[in-house]
């Protein structure tokens, strides 16, 4: 088991080292000058220069990549030119808002998906089986931006139930997670189903039905427990699309997110910002996938106790 | 059937439907039997004629609303089973009745540990709390003869062998004490050594509870050694139900009798094996008369029209068929006279000559992945197939024969050693000789499902050889030889442009012929081609391959663990123990003077009919990892004969005779 831990850890430094690259380059990859482009092309040549200087632009590009990754080592991923703030700080005080958004749309998503799912499986072809299937179905076609705006005219303007925007409370959560949850749920939902649908054709469901043990105890017990690992995989490659799904619908509900800081940077044009968010969002998303490597570990004895 | 006045189980025109898109598929279609406490009732028959069906109706395990019971009563311990409340029902299931089921591999939870599943029904039946379940369930696992089981009860069944799994299967089944106990083809995805150990360790279990059996098999031979009283199955009912006295001498329903003739043995070796032409008729359109009428070679007029009822032709002993005096089975009393042996010398210049063979998988270790160890799946084997010859490599699984047939096909990579093929040395040719060659020497696997691609046609499947050696000009051309081959192997051509799904086992094994048979080759490796089968299909498998053999001169490297078939189609034989030759002799020198101890050991464990009182020799323990062989004589841990010197030094090789030779110090 240490070894899978470890082998996994090792595996993420190329990846890491990848998604890095990727970002130092961002600012090079942008056609044109990267300082005309953020101060606009009526800007006094003075003010250029020192942008420039304070960029490091100057500097040969190994230099300005060595100096990149020794920042990000020392924790220094420059200062916003907006905001006039280290980008990390601004970060880590968007963050909390950010993730209290995605656990909000992840804990919405399984409370729905799983029990639905393990109805729809063990009545197969029911009349709730066909309805939650074509909901998910539903769920997985509507894009953030259409439902997000209309459970607010809903919920909001026409029942008055909850707040429209902003954050707060339990309240003010509510439809944002909705908003961000809802494909996730149904993607989840169809995966349990099928997965558990898989697992209950197994030998071992028949041997668990054969002990005489009930139906709740065989799809919970013994059939959830099998069916978790491709439902978890989805869980974790889901947060990626979360967290994509997160600028979106920051921006909706004006949620103070690492999303909307992302819009907001992009808009501004800056730079430092844009690549700090980016490198953040592109390193919680490896760091899910592997704490879903490490949660493998729990469920299946197969992979705990190999090697 | 009249057995005992108050049988624990009586089954009474039990009739199970499917609901299928092609209909009302009558899978069990008014079965009766009875079995009696303490007593053993097998249940007997070819694929899809409902013994599974029948198995799981009693346990009311039919997967609704697909499935569903229509009649008519199963009566146990003088309830009945159909008319309980779903609650009961579940007080029943493995507390009263239990089951085992065919395959060990799959039927135990992957995530729970084996502790959790054996304690789970304990303490579900029996109300014991955690300690005392956990107690039991040692005590359960030391009954069933595992080893450690106080350590082994914290494992999970990844980490046990198959036969250790059903061991584990049979303690769940058994720790609520039931009365009865299904064991659905317990024994069929095992070793014989491990089928002779289950076997025994069922008898003894049954002897020392009382617990009655019904044991569902297709393993005639099995049924010999075990059984009490034997119905056999056909179409979703019993055809013919006896003692199991009077079954092995006196069984005279034309499908049972069809079904002993055709079990290969030595006896028959110079003769076509019977076989039961056509199948087992779709259960969702039954024919009028008798089921069994379209494939049966006694049948007349009254069988197309009337369906035989069940009647008594001696007390104990029903059947339902129209013939009045219906010719018994022979082959427990008569003796074929044995014709001469066919060639089974060497010829002096092989077909196949391989030296010193050996195949080594890396272990590979640690984040670097340096080399640690060998499995050594194939160590220094030496062998030679003559022309239009036959050798039967057997063993247990895992002591790789299989890994050696693709060896000597250079389907897999070669550590060392060397391959002739025809005089031409295969181990040093470039690539595209190779695959020249390839024409000459192919492969027929066990899987007949998993062996041909769903997604191509017949004649795709077929004619890929043709085209890949240049073979028939055009399609059409290529069509033709096609349809010439399907014909030669019994399947009929018009079927040329179906899919693989559309055919059944036997068909698929016919088409896995066709293709090899397109390039005309001369050595093909049969890799357990029948062991798939059914025995009636079985047979007709083997006849083919037999009558191809004589008209097209074919060598067969033939790996297979069922020795009956070794030596209905074998000319020579090599027996395999953990990658080494252990013996090798012709066909009678093996099997009537068996040197090594492995080959007496296995010899005894394969259930044979019409051998009451034969000496067994049980092998304790399952064949060890190749990773880690025993030192010295491999076969030393389990041995019988075992002696000081046999733990230090691995046995040359000892003639016997001129054709026969082991690797065993008792011979030094």
């Amino acid at each position: 088991m240490r070894r899978y831990i470890i082998k996994r850890g090792v595996l993420l430094i190329p990846v890491i080292m990848g998604v890095v690259t990727f970002v130092f380059l961002l600012i090079h990859l942008i056609p044109g000058d990267p300082v005309d482009m953020m101060l606009g092309e009526t800007a006094q040549q003075a003010d250029r220069e020192m942008l420039r200087t304070r960029l490091g632009l100057n500097d040969p590009i190994h230099l300005q990549y060595y100096k990149f990754i020794k920042g990000i080592v020392r924790g220094d991923l420059g200062d916003s030119i907006h905001y006039n703030r280290p980008v990390l700080e601004i970060i880590i005080d968007r963050f909390p808002a950010t993730l209290e958004l995605t656990l909000g749309a992840i804990v919405i998503a399984i409370l729905i998906s799983i029990p639905v799912g393990i109805i729809a499986a063990a009545r197969q072809y029911s009349i709730f089986d066909n309805s939650s299937m074509l909901l998910a179905l539903l769920g997985i076609s509507m894009p953030n931006f259409w439902l997000g705006p209309l459970l607010i005219i809903v919920f909001s303007i026409k029942l008055g139930w909850l707040p429209v925007s902003g954050m707060g409370g339990l309240t003010y959560l509510i439809l944002p997670s909705v908003t961000l949850g809802t494909s996730m749920a149904a993607i989840l939902s169809r995966m349990t189903r099928s997965s558990l649908l898989e697992v209950i054709r197994k030998d071992y469901i028949t041997t668990a039905r054969a002990k005489g043990l009930s139906e709740l105890v065989i799809m919970v017990k013994h059939a959830l427990t099998n069916a978790l690992l491709p439902i978890v995989t989805i869980i974790g490659l889901q947060f990626g699309a979360l967290l994509s799904g997160s600028i979106i619908t920051e921006m909706i509900f004006s949620w103070p997110g690492i999303g909307r800081l992302t819009i907001q940077a992009i808009i501004t044009r800056d730079y430092p910002l844009v690549q700090g968010c980016v490198l953040f969002i592109a390193l919680c998303y490896v760091m899910v996938n592997l704490l879903t490597d490490l949660l493998y570990v729990f469920i299946d004895p197969r992979i705990r106790l190999s090697e | 059937m009249k057995m005992n006045n108050d049988p624990l189980l009586s089954v009474k025109d039990l009739r199970t439907c499917f609901r299928t898109t092609n209909g009302l598929a009558r899978a069990v279609d008014g079965i009766s039997f009875d079995i009696p406490a303490g007593k053993t009732l097998a249940l007997v028959g070819e694929s899809g004629c409902g013994k599974s069906v029948t198995a799981l109706s009693i346990m009311r395990l039919i997967q609704e609303p697909a499935g569903y019971i229509a009649g008519d009563r199963i009566i146990f311990q003088g309830q009945d089973l159909l008319k309980l409340s779903k609650r009961k029902m579940r007080e029943i299931r493995g507390n009263r009745i239990s089951m085992i089921f065919q395959e060990p591999m799959t039927s135990l939870n992957p995530v729970m540990t084996i502790g959790e599943q054996i304690m789970e029904v304990i303490q579900l039946h029996r109300g014991l709390s955690k300690k005392e379940a956990l107690g039991l369930a040692v005590e359960m696992l030391n009954q069933v003869k595992i080893p450690d089981p106080a350590i082994r009860i914290s494992e999970y069944p990844h980490q046990l062998s198959g036969g250790m799994k059903q061991r584990v299967m049979i303690a769940i089944a058994l720790s609520c004490e039931p009365d009865l106990l299904i064991a659905d083809e317990p024994t069929t995805s095992l070793d014989v050594t491990v089928q002779a150990q289950i076997l025994m360790l069922m008898k003894e279990l049954q002897q020392k509870e009382g617990t009655a059996i019904l044991l569902i098999t297709h393993d005639i031979a099995v049924v010999y050694e075990v059984a009490d009283y034997i119905t056999v199955m056909y179409a979703g009912r019993a055809i013919e139900q006896a003692k199991r006295s009077r079954f092995f001498r006196h069984a005279c329903h034309p499908y049972t009798t069809r079904l002993f003739e055709s079990l290969p043995s030595m006896d028959k070796r110079n003769e076509q094996l019977s076989t039961i032409p056509g199948r087992v008729p779709d259960p969702t359109r039954y024919p009028e008369g008798c089921r069994f009428a379209d494939r049966c070679h006694l049948a007349f007029d009254r069988c197309n029209k009337e369906d035989p009822k069940m009647r008594f032709i001696e007390k104990g002993h029903s059947i339902a068929c129209h013939l009045e005096n219906a010719p018994a089975i022979s082959t427990a009393t008569a003796t074929i006279t044995r014709k001469t042996e066919g060639r089974a010398t060497y010829t002096s210049s092989p077909l196949v000559s391989v030296k010193d063979l050996k195949i080594y998988y890396p272990i590979r270790k640690g984040l670097l992945k340096s080399i640690v160890g060998h499995v050594k799946a194939v160590d220094g084997i030496d062998i030679s197939i003559g022309q239009g010859e036959t050798l039967a490599l057997v063993g247990e699984s895992g002591c790789g024969k299989t890994t050696m047939g693709r060896g000597i096909l250079r389907l897999i990579d070669i550590t060392c050693g060397t391959i002739h093929f025809n005089n031409i040395d295969i181990m040093h040719i470039s690539g595209s000789k190779l695959r020249r060659l390839r024409k000459d020497m192919q492969i027929m696997f066990q899987d007949p499902y998993g062996s041909l691609n769903p997604r191509m046609m017949v004649n795709q499947i077929i004619s890929e050889g043709l085209i890949s050696q240049g073979i028939g000009g055009n399609k059409k051309e290529r069509d033709n030889i096609v349809k010439e081959l399907m014909d030669q192997v019994g399947l009929d051509p018009g079927m040329i442009h179906r899919y693989p799904h559309e055919f059944s086992g036997g068909q698929r094994q016919r088409i896995g012929i066709a293709r090899f048979l397109a390039v005309k080759p001369k050595f093909v490796v049969c890799d357990e081609v029948t062991s798939a089968l059914d025995v009636s299909v079985q047979a007709q498998i083997l006849n083919l391959l037999k009558t191809l053999q004589q008209r097209e001169d074919l060598s067969y490297l033939f790996i297979t663990h069922n020795l009956s078939v070794v030596t209905y189609i074998a000319d020579l034989v090599a027996v395999m123990y953990l990658g080494k030759i252990v013996e090798r002799g012709t066909i009678r020198e093996v099997f009537d003077t068996p040197g090594h101890p492995y080959t007496q050991a296995l010899l005894a464990a394969s259930p044979c009919i019409g051998e009451d009182g034969r000496k067994k020799i049980f092998l304790e323990g399952e064949v060890p990892s190749p990773v880690n062989p025993p030192e010295g004589c491999h076969f030393h841990p389990r041995c019988p004969k075992v002696m000081p010197g046999c733990r230090k030094v691995y046995p040359g090789q000892y003639s016997l005779s001129e054709t026969h030779s082991t690797r065993c110090w008792l011979y030094e």
